[in-house]
């Protein structure tokens, strides 16, 4: 069972942190199709958060079709996020560890490789626009 | 009690809720005023809450929070207007009284008791009581039964009467200053135990503070109480929607003003910062305009601030 956490410095509204926060655990695989997200009870009495505030973020991901409600049982996961199979997921990884290691070599820190990323990831968005 | 809030909206009630919301509205003031002596403690104070709130309820040190929790309540009676709590007016009807539970400033527990003879206190004038909801709360909050009130800390003092207050089972929870003299951990913690409460009966809880960050996102309802009025009623996600603060060039800033509401205005020599009430999404045109989101305790501070103005809904808001 995934934990859910609060940044109160993002700016994010909180319900969207828990949709965020969910997502995230889909994409990477910590949570599959069939796995239950913690109750509303659960997340509140962890987090002292407003019970509506979660019920918003699990309707949302029911509404996008993520999870389900089951009556009496809890919410649980319907399908998983992200494109590609297993098998591309870890031949990326690999691929990306080695570029993490060339740039360690080449002096840069982990805020330079985050630039550099979002850099270009933002280049190759707008080529795919343009 | 381990039914999952997400399932009783789609499976329409537990039957863990004896008293039905039939009415949308939990709590409603009509130009409601109570006077002490001379002193008017409240006056013509309007408002309306949906059922299934958390709402806060703040404003500076006399500005007749105490006075408005303990007309809700039905503790005192009042001057004028009136106050109705799921449709029944209050103070007039015992059956409305057992709805509503009141957890009062100074904790109301006698330290020579042990918990247990709280518990059995409770119980003997509470016709509603839930004892299992009672002993099986205290037990996830480690408290001993056999130990004295009194030798409890303050935290646990706290969860005590919260305790009792919740296992009248009260559609409507009031607490006046419930976070008062708690030390940061003993907050979260009372604050933990109460969304908790609130997931699992789904009651509207209405408390006060003067410690806006402490409800943050513990509330979904807002009301500001300023020299006796109501400054602000509304949902929290909406205010804050409804709120940006935007930074520009000083010279322009008359300009911006003259175009939407400003609460707050700070200017220095090149720059001026307005926090303004925007329509959703009114967009800035200016590119010289920078604009970001407000956080609720800005957004307070702002309207204390400025007794003036006001953010209340509008009438088309408040139908039933």
């Amino acid at each position: 069972m995934i934990k859910l956490r609060l940044d109160p410095s993002s700016g994010v509204a909180t319900y969207l942190q828990l949709v965020h926060q969910v997502k995230h655990a889909l994409r990477l695989g910590v949570l599959m199709p069939g796995d239950r997200l913690p109750t509303i009870k659960e997340v509140v009495s962890d987090l002292a958060i407003n019970p509506n505030t979660v019920a918003k973020a699990y309707r949302e991901l029911e509404h996008e079709g993520l999870v389900v409600g089951r009556p009496g049982l809890g919410t649980f996961v319907r399908r998983s996020l992200g494109g590609g199979s297993t098998a591309d997921h870890s031949r990326l990884r690999r691929d990306l560890a080695q570029w993490v290691r060339g740039c360690r070599e080449a002096g840069l820190d982990q805020g330079d490789m985050e630039a550099l990323f979002a850099s270009v990831l933002a280049d190759s968005v707008q080529e795919g626009i343009a | 009690m381990t039914a999952d809030r997400t399932v009783r909206m789609f499976g329409g009630g537990a039957g863990e809720l004896t008293a039905p919301a039939k009415s949308p509205t939990a709590l409603e003031a009509m130009r409601l005023a109570k006077r002490y002596r001379g002193t008017w403690a409240l006056r013509d104070c309007t408002m309306s809450v949906p059922a299934g709130r958390v709402v806060a309820l703040v404003g500076p040190n006399g500005a007749g929070k105490s006075t408005f929790l303990h007309l809700v309540a039905g503790l005192i009676a009042p001057t004028r207007g009136s106050v109705r709590v799921f449709g029944e007016p209050v103070g007039q009807r015992a059956a409305a009284l057992a709805r509503v539970a009141f957890l009062a400033q100074d904790k109301p527990l006698y330290d020579g008791f042990t918990v247990a003879e709280m518990l059995r206190f409770g119980h003997h004038l509470n016709p509603g009581w839930d004892d299992t909801l009672a002993r099986q709360r205290l037990a996830e909050l480690d408290i001993p039964l056999n130990r004295k009130v009194g030798k409890l800390s303050g935290g646990q003092q706290a969860q005590v009467a919260l305790t009792i207050a919740v296992a009248k089972r009260p559609d409507l929870l009031v607490m006046d200053e419930p976070l008062a003299n708690l030390d940061p951990v003993a907050r979260h913690d009372v604050m933990r135990s109460l969304m908790a409460a609130v997931a699992e009966t789904q009651m509207t809880v209405v408390l006060s503070s003067h410690v806006v960050s402490d409800l943050t996102n513990a509330c979904d309802w807002l009301v500001v109480l300023n020299r006796g009025q109501v400054q602000i009623s509304g949902e929290v996600d909406e205010l804050l929607a409804a709120h940006r603060m935007v930074s520009g060039p000083a010279e322009l800033a008359d300009g911006m003003a003259a175009r939407m509401p400003v609460i707050s205005d700070s200017r220095r020599e090149r720059q001026a910062d307005l926090l303004v009430r925007t329509g959703p999404g009114t967009p800035l045109h200016d590119p010289r305009w920078r604009a970001s989101g407000v956080s609720l305790e800005e957004l307070v501070l702002a309207y204390l601030r400025r007794p003036d103005t006001t953010a209340l809904p509008r009438p088309t808001l408040t139908t039933t």
